[in-house]
């Protein structure tokens, strides 16, 4: 759910990184906010607990600059991705644009990237959106783990929809800006054609 | 259907500004400030210099959408009012019109019973402002807006974002 102040002439974005446990969304945002022009972003916000697992969100708001005389910003979240918090994962949903799925290459981990696709997909139904056709992008990260699936079959089990795919390794950087930007791209996509 | 864009023109705009304004007047309060139920800032007044507005939107709303969460929990259909008593600022939230969060920082030149009273006054006030902005928000844009800029947007413009 875009909102667009015409006085202000704003548009404010807001894009939610979804996946497993321990998957790397944090890790991703953290790079994001490190890497950033200080001019150009926000406080970076983390509702951790003492050992730095998400406990409600972390929020991160980014100024990309002007869009025909429009200040665009996103605003971008992370959800807990442990099964037990599934009651914030959905008030985090609330009002998304676009979704980024961070999933965790680890062959030990299919089956919770699997869980938690399930999970997202059903959290949107809830309120009213359909992951057929919101913008939708799929990162897979740790790449560089040993224990990493080939990126066929990591593709054959988590593809949804034939979104756009990434690797990554988000402790490094790699590929995080390349999921950020296609992410951004496809919302503002989604602006253009209206209602 | 997915909850429809949530669109603010500038008709709007000024008159939720000339009411949260008046409200910080007569309230006495450091800041009024109005957020969207999904953390989007809609406008704010008073002393916001030393205060990150962006962030105080996003956990006001975090902190109203877990609170109702609580409130379902144990039976209830919503907290209306939440309070956050400090050693020198306190905070008072309370939702408008089930879609915005109104929010007023107020220290010890203003009292609670002072804030409640005028924050029933002015949501009333809000609400129906905030009504006729959802009803516009509905409204196909080029409709709403005489013509939506956001149609000519071209990829070149959404490259140039991302130039650097």
């Amino acid at each position: 759910m875009t909102f667009i102040n015409y006085a202000a002439r704003e548009i404010n974005c807001k894009i939610v990184y979804y996946g497993p446990g321990l998957g790397g969304k944090t890790t991703n945002i953290k790079w994001v906010y490190e890497k950033t022009n200080p001019n150009s972003k926000g406080k970076l916000i983390s509702l951790a607990t003492e050992t730095d697992r998400t406990l409600f969100f972390d929020f991160l708001p980014l100024d990309l600059g002007e869009i025909r005389g429009f200040r665009t910003r996103f605003h971008l979240y992370t959800v807990p991705g442990q099964v037990f918090y599934d009651a914030s994962r959905k008030l985090i949903l609330k009002g998304v644009d676009g979704v980024v799925f961070v999933a965790d290459s680890q062959a030990a981990r299919m089956e919770a990237n699997l869980e938690s696709l399930r999970n997202l997909e059903l959290n949107l139904k809830e309120q009213g959106y359909d992951l057929r056709i919101m913008p939708y992008v799929l990162q897979l990260n740790k790449r560089d783990l040993p224990s990493a699936l080939p990126l066929e079959e990591m593709k054959r089990q988590l593809l949804y929809k034939g979104e756009p795919v990434f690797e990554a390794i988000a402790s490094k950087g790699n590929g995080v800006f390349e999921t950020l930007k296609t992410i951004a791209k496809m919302v503002l996509i989604e602006l253009r054609k209206g209602r | 259907m997915p909850p429809s864009d949530l669109v603010l023109h500038e008709e709007e705009y000024q008159k939720i500004r000339d009411v949260i304004s008046r409200l910080r007047t007569e309230c006495n309060a450091k800041v009024v400030f109005l957020v969207d139920k999904n953390g989007q800032q809609i406008a704010a007044n008073g002393e916001l210099e030393a205060i990150d507005t962006t962030a105080l939107a996003s956990l006001a709303a975090g902190n109203v959408a877990a609170t109702d969460s609580l409130a379902r929990l144990i039976g209830e259909k919503e907290f209306s009012i939440l309070f956050h008593e400090g050693e020198r600022d306190n905070l008072h939230i309370s939702v408008v019109g089930g879609r915005v969060i109104l929010v007023v920082i107020f220290d010890e030149r203003s009292s609670l019973g002072l804030v409640r009273l005028r924050v029933k006054k002015g949501s009333t006030e809000l609400a129906a402002i905030l009504e006729v902005m959802m009803k516009k928000s509905a409204l196909p844009r080029k409709a709403a807006a005489g013509g939506s800029p956001f149609a000519e947007i071209t990829d070149e413009d959404i490259d140039k974002l991302f130039s650097d």
